[in-house]
């Protein structure tokens, strides 16, 4: 049996009725990393003598938790303690965390493996994974192509049964993009949802950790694990976690899918567009009333997020300085030589780019002009979802405008590149879930993503719809050919 | 030159609030540990780690900015104020900027015009930074983080103190204030209250204020009054010989007694304020500040008309021991032993506080306890002592802890009440001094005193000196001599 390709829940239940064991489990991912990562390049650390101490641990124990066994990948900006936690940059290089993030706590306590660093964009800034200092990762459905960012190590490494399970982060679309561009589940939970604690900020307002998995059940099952308050972070809301596996039913009679105009215009993709379309229509023959809406600032998305994004990520990258952990340049001649050689040394071309646009909007002079209009203008993106909700109980969308493009295609083009996370942005601005399940391959053979976006802290109703989907289509048991 | 002039003053105290964890994690606050023993993820700002606000920093802020008849912010928020220095570990300040904690409040001085009110433009909640410690002799610098996060009130008064003297009775009074609300145990050697001041002379009448100065490192309320002094009369030297102040902070040098520039206007900070986006605002409800209102304790003023009406002390009397709540309790503990209050004050008040101001001691660290204090009165009382061997006493009891009975019978300084003695140093003292003798008897009463003097040294001071009156006046008046 090749274990290595199978989701969450039938491992679980083979392990239940003791046909394997956590350890078979990782024998068998283990060989598939080895045989498969030359290639997709989507993991930055694998310690195999650390999985299998896990592994002899589990098997000691009298309860197991709701992932017994399970292996999940932890994107590199998401604390382990004792192993190395990057972001992909050098100027983390060797930094062992003291602590566990909270979800890494969580999962170890409901009996997950915890497999693998997983690649991603240095910081999380980047729409295609290119920006590690590990080198770029690789599509796993062409290998010419980029993952998508930044949780492409996360989302490649699931697309190749390299791992049943990953954790990513998602500040614009970071796990939605990629998702789709690799053909995976990936859920960006409603902001307050997943404690950050231990989560290394890009943008505070914005970031929250997620699920990618192989279905939409397994998410379900690894948000019902991550999900809740925590009192290490102020900004994880104290609501009770329902039950998500509950949602998971195969009926959408009655919901009422809100599609805005402005998502179908110049930009997207006819391949994608046709998925997307195809899509709502398998849905409206479940049931589901699909209508027009408009979100009339859509337009200014993008400008806004890299405005509010970078403000946050100038400061909070400001610890990164080579007093405490970390790369600190080997001989300065004064403390100001010592923060300008660091981080000059450290930080890659796209981390400095951000940094310095966040610092010029928050500066003396700019603030109003830059910083405070963007927080406007948050508020107007975010009305006008509360005022779609009013009426409707989901929107779709597509997630990206198109299917993975090649490496190197758009790295020389930041504006370019930006606007790979059009559609995924507005769920961060506005504090939204957001979930992208596959809905189509192109001509090429490259998965196609569908976003569905709910009311905050309505997860339920993403489960139910894209589950509703998945249960109806063949998309999500299409594999790439490694 | 003062009389052309005119001194505006402002002061930013920075008080350590008395917390017994930090403001944003739960290490302690306590003074003197080992360096970096006090520390956690949160306050090392590693990465990752998010803070949480401690209530109890907040009810103390509350509770002194009450005290100091603030206006209190219902809603309560957090900003960044970001700078580079390797004392601050995220290389940012948590702060509050445009919304504090409270603002609008004031505080009365004694001036020379009688009671003054200084106006306090705001008071708001930041954390302490660590302390760099550099290498006797060496180029190396240490960094103790055990500060980093002790949460600090900063009251910021407006420019409306005139002078250095003024400034240093403001302090004064700030301090007596927030030790009687025990938010802070305000001691200046450990940092736990630092003042910097914002300075600028202008012609007497102008309309407009001078450039104004910033001084800062003045490490005790003398060298803040010294440092005031220096500066205005810098600055209206400077104005004199026709040359600009410039607008810029500078260090008070506390060897050479001087100021010295340390940065001009040019090379202020952009702090590049923003919203904390890691604490969630919230706002407070009525009642939550009514009950600290509540929970204040009896102020100095209250506590100065308690005196007067309960001791029956004259206001200047009361105005003096209440102004330290440390000697206001001394008074009421030396009061409840003993039954004459003004005798204690004057006691306290010339006695006690002149050895106080000449160690430069604190009350409170006083070796000298009320019970042992007030058997000097006893002494007295019961005959056994003059008040001039009790004030010969005094200052041994306040450096050795020796009881008054132990000294008095060590000295053999038992007062002489025995009439014979006595009256055989008046027979001697008569017939020694026939001129003031004659004196007295032709009707020059203060001729007596004279006498009574050498009746005392007779006795080094040891004559009871109502006896001593009673028996030479008989004996004058009788006629009786050698």
């Amino acid at each position: 049996m090749e274990l290595y390709k199978l989701t969450a829940r039938q491992i679980k239940d083979l392990i239940e009725d003791k046909k394997t064991s956590p350890k078979e489990v990782a024998e068998s991912l283990i060989s598939r990393i080895e045989a498969t990562e030359n290639k997709v390049k989507a993991l930055c650390l694998v310690d195999k003598e650390d999985i299998f101490t896990q592994c002899r641990e589990l098997e000691k124990r009298s309860e197991h938790g709701p992932l017994f066994g399970i292996p999940v990948v932890i994107k590199d900006n998401i604390c382990v303690q004792g192993q190395d936690t990057t972001c992909a940059s050098r100027i983390l290089k060797g930094f062992k965390p003291p602590y566990d993030a909270t979800v890494v706590s969580r999962l170890k306590q409901a009996g997950a493996v915890i497999f693998a660093k997983a690649n991603m964009d240095e910081f999380a800034f980047g729409s295609s994974c290119e920006t590690s200092c590990y080198g770029a990762t690789h599509n796993p459905w062409d290998l010419q192509r980029i993952p998508g960012g930044s949780s492409g190590g996360s989302c490649a490494s699931v697309a190749a049964d390299e791992t049943v399970m990953a954790l990513g982060s998602d500040t614009g679309g970071s796990i939605r993009q990629p998702a789709s561009l690799c053909g995976v589940v990936g859920l960006k939970p409603t902001y307050g949802r997943v404690s950050r604690y231990g989560l290394i900020a890009f943008a505070s307002s914005l970031d929250q950790i997620g699920p990618v998995t192989k279905d939409v059940a397994d998410a379900a099952l690894l948000l019902n694990v991550i999900a809740g308050s925590d009192i290490m972070d102020s900004t994880c809301v104290d609501r009770e976690v329902p039950d998500y596996t509950k949602s998971l039913v195969d009926n959408v009679q009655g919901v009422k899918i809100g599609v805005p105009k402005e998502y179908f215009s110049e930009g997207l993709d006819s391949q994608v567009r046709d998925a997307v379309e195809k899509a709502l229509d398998v849905l409206k023959g479940l049931g589901a009333q699909v209508k027009e809406i408009s979100l009339t600032h859509t337009d200014y998305a993008v400008a806004d997020y890299y405005i509010v994004a970078t403000a946050e990520a100038s400061s909070n990258l400001a610890r990164f300085d080579g007093v405490q952990y970390g790369h600190r340049s080997a001989s300065p001649r004064s403390l100001i030589d010592m923060y300008k050689k660091t981080r000059g040394e450290g930080f890659g071309e796209e981390a400095k780019r951000r940094i310095i646009l966040g610092t010029y909007v928050l500066s003396s002079g700019y603030y109003d002009a830059y910083y405070l209009r963007a927080l406007k203008v948050r508020r107007l993106i975010k009305e006008d979802f509360d005022r779609a909700f009013s009426h409707v109980d989901c929107i779709i969308t597509p997630t990206s405008p198109t299917v993975a493009f090649k490496i190197g295609e758009k790295i020389d083009d930041p504006l370019a590149m930006y606007l790979s996370d059009v559609f995924t942005i507005s769920a961060n601005l506005a504090g939204m879930p957001g979930i992208s399940v596959p809905c189509g391959l192109s001509q090429e053979g490259l998965p196609i993503g569908l976003q569905i976006i709910a009311k905050p802290f309505d997860e339920e109703m993403l489960f139910r719809t894209a589950y509703t989907f998945e249960k109806n289509t063949k998309w999500h048991k299409e594999k790439p050919r490694l | 030159m003062s009389k052309e002039y005119k001194t505006v003053i402002g002061l930013e105290v920075h008080v350590q609030l008395a917390t017994k964890s930090k403001c944003f994690c739960g290490c302690s606050t306590e003074f003197g540990r080992k360096p970096n023993s006090q520390v956690c993820p949160v306050c090392l700002g590693f990465p990752g780690s998010l803070p949480v606000l401690n209530e109890e920093a907040l009810r103390l802020a509350i509770k002194a900015a009450l005290a100091l008849n603030c206006q209190i912010s219902k809603f309560i928020k957090f900003d960044r104020k970001n700078y580079f220095y390797p004392d601050l570990p995220k290389n940012f300040q948590i702060s509050q900027y445009d919304l504090p904690v409270s603002h609008d409040g004031w505080l009365m001085i004694s001036g020379p015009g009688g009671e003054k009110k200084i106006r306090i433009k705001r008071a708001h909640l930041e954390e302490d930074a660590g302390k760099l410690i550099h290498e006797q002799g060496g180029s190396r610098s240490f960094v103790d983080f055990n500060r980093t996060g002790t949460p600090l009130l900063e009251i910021v008064s407006e420019p409306d103190i005139n002078s250095a003297d003024e400034a240093y009775e403001y302090l004064t009074r700030l301090k007596g204030i927030l030790e009687y609300l025990e938010v802070s145990d305000c001691n200046m050697e450990q940092g736990s209250l630092r003042c910097d001041a914002n300075i600028s002379v202008m012609p007497a009448g102008a309309k407009e204020l001078g450039e104004k100065v910033e001084l800062k490192n003045m490490n005790s309320f003398r060298f803040v009054k010294i440092a005031l002094e220096y500066e205005a009369k810098r600055q209206i030297e400077a104005l004199e010989g026709k040359e600009k102040v410039v607008q810029e902070t500078r260090l008070w040098h506390e060897q050479k007694g001087i100021t010295i520039s340390m940065r001009s206007k040019e090379h202020a900070h952009d702090y590049r304020y923003f919203p904390e986006p890691d604490l969630v605002p919230f706002v407070l409800d009525d009642g939550y500040i009514q009950k600290i209102g509540e929970s204040l304790p009896e102020l100095s003023q209250e506590k100065k008309e308690r005196f007067v009406e309960e001791y029956n002390i004259p206001e200047y009397d009361a105005g003096v021991l209440t102004a330290d709540k440390y000697l206001a309790n001394y008074f009421e503990e030396c009061a409840k032993l003993y039954s004459k209050p003004k005798t204690i004050s004057n006691w306290i008040m010339s006695e006690l506080l002149a050895y106080i101001r000449e160690k430069n001691l604190e009350v409170r660290y006083l070796k000298l306890k009320p019970r042992s204090f007030v058997e000097i009165f006893r002494l007295m009382d019961e005959g056994v002592i003059s008040g001039k061997v009790a004030k010969q006493i005094l200052p041994e009891m306040l450096e050795s802890e020796k009881q008054a009975r132990d000294i008095v019978k060590e000295k053999g300084l038992v007062q002489i009440s025995d009439t014979s003695e006595i009256d055989k140093m008046a027979q001697e003292v008569i017939r020694d001094n026939p001129k003031p003798a004659a004196d007295y008897r032709a009707g020059q009463a203060n001729a007596l005193s004279f006498l009574v003097g050498q009746i005392m040294k007779k006795s080094r001071g040891k004559a009871n000196p109502q006896i001593v009156n009673k028996l030479l006046k008989q004996k004058l008046e009788r006629g009786e001599d050698a």
